[in-house]
């Protein structure tokens, strides 16, 4: 009797799992939203020309096209070099954090969550070249034998920024990779057509399943997961030394690194569940991407958002607590002085609406969570961009107070930025599975005969 | 271990399909209390237990990551304090090898030796990329249709018969049972 459910339990697993397979793979292959697709694509690729257009005006004349000048001499242009690692950090957190967690519900997430945050690792990493004035040496950054006999710095912080900046693409690049090999060899062996065989079977290196093969890849997997999470504190503690390392009143906090951290996942979090809403919409995929998971990002995002609100408290605390008159002098043109609505637009923005998913009900509400969302990227940005002008604009010297207004090209670089994002999103989303098919399938076969001991059962993963 | 080879073995192995991953288990157990060693199985997603039953002990992968870690780290770290004292710049009298400036590029290639060692050494030791295989013959073979679980019994196995295998397989529940003939390989 016992082995009669059983049996009919797998099969009922079974099916689950083709079924799920079946329509992930067939995005790629029928792709149903083609005319949305494609005005979206176009749209991108307009911004993405605006982003050659920008960039090579400002190769032609140099930053002065820019409004940074001294005393800020960072602007947009580092604000959301920040913005973008930021952003980046949540997938790797939420597909390698939760791996190790052994969460299940992560597998309808991981995939264009670690896809984002290539993009948007490639984006961060293209800002600081461009706001180096002599792009042309861009290289100078990296330690090779040269005939001048000359080194980077390495107790710069802006040479560590290099090397976490490369190794967070690097790494990031291949655990996507390798956790997409599997479901490449799908798409090989389900694509009708010579093109899409020949394409996908070369990514897929030939994989074939074999048990020794997934033992060791499974070993590679989760070790570099466990190794990303660290990586990933390290990246962002090391993008808050670019500002911590330097004697700059409202800067030099011990704080900094956790308050980076925290607020990288909080923005990145934001995003992942703007897109998780979207995809799913888009493509229908209310049972794979269900109800629980938005909850659960909303539950993600709100936890991250009392933790960054905490960094907000520190750092006022920080300045008021050392008395030191510029510390103060920095946060009181934070709260009150000539750049105030970038400090208010970011706390508003940032804690007000996020009070929202303390409710189940909201939570669940695709809606309000996008609009939630949206009111947390715009707020980090904000923050971001608070960080680096009230400090700087007000120095020690009244006489080098300045400005900073960022230019009209430093708009359209931002502008262009987005499209250089969501070209290769769109371009991912078209044509690779952007969901792991495999993983939930192994996620519902471990939870086998499990269904009712964990909260919520069989739909926490599928 | 190794594959069979068309020189010296002369099929390739027999394959058979199994319905579910549990009965693979089974088979998979039963295979190794029948006395097979070259077995090998094929399943759409990671079964944690179908290795277990193959008995497959292979930390190669950690060895490998801990070992690129180190060496990454050294590298890291011997980087800084070589190309401090080959060019030396004294700021304010400060130290040229500096421990705690040095951490975070050691940290970071330590993580970059760690992972492109686990990752690659997963792909050489799997020998993968390797586009064509035997086992690509047989037939309902591959992720195209619906899951399917597969065992294989090596030509190379000290116990290989085609026949007395085919007879254990047909013992074991299975369906689809195929003899597979090697591929063209590269010379």
């Amino acid at each position: 009797m016992a082995q009669e459910t059983q049996g009919a339990e797998g099969t009922q697993r079974l099916e689950r799992g083709e079924h799920i397979t079946r329509e992930i793979t067939r995005i790629p292959q029928r792709f149903p939203p083609e005319r949305v697709w494609l005005v979206c694509f176009a749209a991108s690729l307009c911004l993405l020309a605006l982003f050659a257009v920008s960039a090579f005006v400002l190769f032609r004349n140099g930053v002065g096209m820019w409004g940074n000048n001294i005393p800020v001499n960072w602007g947009l242009a580092i604000s959301n070099y920040i913005f973008f690692v930021g952003i980046g950090h949540a997938g790797t957190l939420i597909s390698a954090m939760l791996l190790i967690l052994n969460e299940h519900w992560r597998n309808a997430l991981n995939r264009f969550a670690e896809a984002m945050t290539l993009v948007a690792v490639i984006c961060a990493g293209l800002y600081p070249i461009l706001h180096l004035g002599r792009y042309w040496r861009f290289y100078w950054m990296a330690p090779y034998p040269n005939t001048m006999d000359l080194w980077p710095q390495f107790k710069s912080p802006l040479t560590w920024d290099f090397f976490a900046v490369l190794t967070y693409l690097i790494v990031s690049l291949l655990f996507w990779y390798i956790g997409i090999v599997p479901d490449l060899a799908t798409m090989r062996d389900r694509s009708k057509k010579r093109r899409g065989q020949v394409l996908y079977g070369i990514f897929a290196l030939g994989w074939r399943g074999s048990a020794r093969h997934w033992q060791r890849w499974n070993q590679a997997y989760r070790v570099t997961a466990a190794i990303a999470v660290p990586l990933v504190v390290s990246v962002h503690s090391e993008i808050s030394l670019l500002f911590a390392a330097g004697p700059i009143a409202g800067w030099t906090s011990t704080v900094f690194p956790p308050y980076f951290v925290m607020g990288a996942a909080f923005s990145g979090f934001a995003v992942v569940s703007m897109i998780a809403i979207v995809l799913r919409h888009a493509f229908g995929l209310h049972d794979v991407v269900t109800d629980r998971h938005l909850d659960l990002l909303a539950k993600l995002l709100l936890a991250c958002g009392l933790m960054t609100s905490f960094g907000y408290v520190a750092e006022a605390f920080d300045a008021l607590y050392s008395g030191e008159d510029y510390d103060v002098q920095t946060l009181v043109d934070r709260l009150s002085g000539q750049y105030a609505w970038s400090y208010w637009g970011a706390v508003i923005l940032n804690f007000v609406p996020l009070q929202l998913l303390w409710w189940k009900a909201v939570r669940q509400k695709p809606v309000v969570l996008f609009v939630v969302g949206g009111c947390v990227v715009v707020g980090m940005w904000l923050e971001r961009y608070m960080l680096l002008v009230t400090t700087l604009y007000r120095d020690y010297l009244v006489s080098s107070y300045g400005e900073y207004h960022a230019s009209f090209w430093e708009w359209s670089l931002f502008a262009g930025m987005l499209g250089v994002f969501f070209t290769p999103f769109l371009l991912f989303v078209r044509y690779l599975p952007m969901i792991s098919a495999f993983e939930i399938k192994e996620a519902l076969f471990e939870d086998r005969g499990e269904r009712k001991g964990k909260a919520g059962g069989a739909s926490v993963h599928a | 271990m190794l594959e069979p080879n068309a020189t010296e073995h002369e099929t390739f192995g027999v394959l058979a399909e199994f319905p579910t991953a549990e009965a693979l288990i089974d088979a998979t157990k039963a295979a190794r209390e029948a006395g097979y060693r070259q077995i090998d199985a094929y399943t759409p997603f990671p079964v944690e237990d179908v290795w277990k039953a193959l008995e497959v002990k292979d930390n190669r992968v950690l060895w490998l990551t801990l070992a690129g870690g180190v060496l990454g780290a050294a590298g890291g770290y011997g980087l800084q304090v070589y190309t401090n004292l080959a060019y030396p710049i004294i700021v304010g009298s400060r130290p040229l090898v500096a421990p705690q400036a040095f951490m975070l590029i050691t940290f970071e290639m330590m993580v970059l030796g760690a992972v492109l060692a686990g990752i690659f050494g997963m792909l050489v030791l799997n020998r993968l990329p390797r586009l064509n295989h035997p086992v690509f013959d047989a037939e309902h073979f591959g992720f195209g249709g619906k899951d399917r679980f597969f065992l294989i019994v090596f030509g190379n196995d000290p116990k290989f018969d085609e026949q007395s295998v085919r007879g254990f397989f047909d013992a074991s529940g299975a369906s689809g049972i195929q003899t597979i003939e090697h591929a063209e390989e590269p010379q």
